[in-house]
C-alpha cells in the first residue's frame, strides 16, 4: 500500500472492491494469459456474485480482460466492445468455498490456444490478491512484476533461480514459497522490483526441476 | 506509511519539516520516485477531483434508478438562496452529492479513501480553493496532509466498510479532509492531528447498511456529512479546540468498535437501512431488473 491507494485511484465507480479491483483482477489475468483473451468462463463468488451486477463488476472484469484500465471512461461499454472485438464471454455462478467474500474464477483461452485458470480475491480499496494460477494455491498483489514459477521440491533450487535473477540486477522484493508435500510440486511466487525480460523467463523454465513460468509483467 | 500522528509529529519536529513533506519523503523512498515526479503524481490526483466534478451530469441516473439528479437541485436551491446553511456550504453539499452520483453511475472519480467516500475531499477542498483562492500546488499539499492520516488510519484500524462499516469509509474521508482542511488554515502538526481526531470521533460507529449491497443508498448522500463535518472539525481545531482523545487512540477505537459490530451491518447489505422493510423491497425489485 502506498499514499496513492489513500488518495486515489483515479477509476470508474461505483465501488473500489466491486469495480476497480474487479478491472484490476482482469487486466493482471490478461498480463498473467501473456496474450489476447478470445475466450472467457467468468465464475462469480460470494459477494461478487450477489451485487456484481449493480456495480458493474461483470462489466468492469470484462473490460479488464481486455486490458482497459481502471479509470477508462470506456468500462460501461464493455459489453459491446466485447461484441465487436469477437471475445467469447460468458458469466456465471461458482462457490469457492471459505475464500474472500469478493473472490471470482476465470478460464481464459488466447488466440493461441494458451489456457490459464486464475482464483482472485478483490480485497478493498481497488487493491487485490492472486490466489490461485493454473489450480495452485498462491497469493500476491499483482503490484509487482511477479514471476509464478512450478516447480519440483528439490534443495537448491531457489537458488538457482535467485542466481539467474542477481545475473540481471533484478531485485526481489518478495518471495514465496508454496508445495504440496515433501519432495512433491511447488509453487515459487517472486515479486520483483524491475521487470523480468523475456529472455529471462524463458532461460528460468529451462532449468532443471522447473516445470513452468509464468511472468506478470506491469507494461501491457 | 506512518503507524501513528505522534510518529508524524515527532518526524516533523525532529527535521523542522511540515507534516506535508514529512508524508511526501517517506512515500518517495517507498516508491523510488523523486520529489517532483511524486508531487507531480498527486497533483494529478488533485486535478482528476476536479474534472471529476465538472464532468457531473445533471441528467443521468444509475443502472438501478438509485442514484441521479439530487445533486442539481442542492445547485438549483443554492443559486436561489434558499439554502439554511448559506452559499459556501451549499457549494461543498452539492459537490459531495454531485460526486457521489457520479460515482454511482460508473463515471471516473478518485477513491478517496473509497469509492463510496469520493465526495468527501473534492467537496471540502475544491469548494476552499474557490473560495479562498489558493494554487493547486497548496491543494496538492493539503493532499499529502489526508493521504498521510488516511495511511495511519489505514495501519492502525481499516479504511473498508466491509471490515468496519461505515466510520470506516466516510469517518476516514471525513478526518482526512478535516486534516487537509487545517493544514490550508495554517494549521500546526497538532492542530491537523487535532481536526482529524474531532471528525473521526462524530461518526464513531457508523454502520455501513446500502440498500440491495448497492455503493448509493445511503452512502451518496452520507458523503455531505462526511464534508461538512470535515469543515466543522477544521474550524473547531483551528480556534485552539483539542481532543481530548489523541488521534491514534480514537483511529485504535474506531478498529475495536469496527471489530464489534455485526456482520449485517458491514457491507452485507442486510442490516440498518438495507434491512428496513423499504430497504428489502427495493433489493427485490432490484433482483427482477
Amino acid at each position: 500500500m502506498n499514499l496513492f491507494d489513500i488518495v486515489g485511484p483515479v477509476m470508474v465507480g461505483p465501488s473500489s472492491s466491486h469495480t476497480a479491483g474487479a478491472a484490476k483482477i482482469g487486466s493482471v489475468a490478461r498480463r498473467l494469459l501473456g496474450e489476447e483473451v478470445a475466450e472467457a468462463e467468468i465464475l462469480f463468488h460470494g459477494s461478487f456474485q450477489a451485487t456484481g451486477r449493480g456495480h458493474g463488476t461483470d462489466k468492469a472484469l470484462l473490460a479488464g480482460l481486455m486490458g482497459l484500465h481502471v479509470d477508462d471512461p470506456l468500462i460501461p461499454l464493455s459489453f459491446e466492445i466485447a461484441d465487436g472485438k469477437g471475445l467469447k464471454y460468458h458469466f456465471g455462478d461458482i462457490d469457492l468455498g471459505d475464500v474472500h467474500p469478493n473472490s471470482v474464477k476465470l478460464l481464459l483461452t488466447g488466440y493461441s490456444g494458451k489456457k490459464l485458470e486464475v482464483v482472485a480475491a478483490s480485497i478493498g480499496g481497488g487493491r487485490i490478491e492472486i490466489n490461485e494460477v493454473d489450480g495452485l494455491a498462491n497469493t500476491f498483489s499483482g503490484d509487482y512484476p511477479t514471476l509464478i514459477i512450478q516447480n519440483q521440491d528439490q534443495p537448491g533450487l531457489i537458488a538457482e533461480i535467485a542466481c539467474v535473477l542477481a545475473g540481471f540486477q533484478i531485485n526481489i522484493a518478495t518471495l514465496q514459497l508454496y508445495r504440496t508435500g515433501r519432495g512433491g510440486q511447488a509453487v515459487t511466487v517472486i515479486e520483483c522490483d524491475n521487470e523480468v525480460p523475456a529472455d529471462v523467463v524463458e532461460e528460468l523454465g529451462h532449468e532443471q526441476g522447473i516445470l513452468k513460468v509464468a511472468y506478470l509483467s506491469m507494461e501491457d | 506509511m506512518y503507524q501513528s500522528m505522534a510518529e508524524i509529529a515527532s518526524i516533523c519536529e525532529m527535521n523542522k519539516i511540515s507534516f506535508w513533506e514529512c508524508v511526501q519523503r517517506e512515500d518517495c523512498i517507498e516508491q523510488a520516485m523523486s520529489p517532483e515526479e511524486n508531487f507531480e503524481k498527486m497533483k494529478q490526483m488533485y486535478r482528476a477531483m476536479r474534472a471529476a466534478d465538472y464532468a457531473y451530469d445533471p441528467n443521468q441516473m444509475s443502472r438501478s434508478g438509485l442514484s441521479g439528479r439530487d445533486g442539481a437541485k442542492i445547485a438549483a436551491a443554492r443559486q436561489q438562496g434558499k439554502l439554511l446553511c448559506g452559499d459556501f456550504i451549499g457549494r461543498v453539499m452539492e459537490r459531495a452529492v454531485k460526486m457521489g452520483e457520479s460515482n454511482a453511475c460508473m463515471k471516473r472519480i478518485v477513491a478517496a479513501p473509497t469509492a463510496g467516500s469520493c465526495g468527501v475531499l473534492p467537496a471540502v477542498l475544491l469548494s476552499l480553493q474557490e473560495e479562498k483562492g489558493y494554487s493547486d500546488d497548496e491543494m496538492t499539499r493539503a493532499l499529502y496532509v489526508a493521504a498521510g492520516i488516511g495511511g495511519v488510519i489505514a495501519s492502525r484500524a481499516f479504511l473498508a466498510g466491509a471490515s468496519g462499516g461505515c466510520q470506516a469509509e466516510i469517518g476516514s474521508a471525513s478526518s482526512i479532509a478535516a486534516g487537509a482542511a487545517a493544514y490550508l488554515c495554517s494549521g500546526s502538526v497538532m492542530t491537523i492531528s487535532h481536526a482529524a481526531a474531532l471528525a473521526m470521533k462524530n461518526l464513531l460507529g457508523l454502520a455501513c447498511d446500502p440498500v440491495a449491497g448497492l455503493v448509493e443508498v445511503p452512502c451518496v448522500k452520507r458523503n455531505v456529512i462526511g464534508a461538512v463535518n470535515a469543515l466543522t472539525s477544521a474550524d473547531l481545531a483551528c480556534a485552539g479546540v483539542e481532543s481530548r482523545i489523541p488521534a491514534d487512540e480514537v483511529f485504535d477505537a474506531m478498529r475495536a468498535i469496527g471489530r464489534s459490530l455485526p456482520e449485517n451491518i458491514r457491507e452485507t447489505g442486510l442490516g440498518g437501512l438495507a434491512g428496513t422493510p423499504t430497504g428489502v423491497s427495493l433489493r427485490e425489485r432490484l433482483e427482477k431488473l
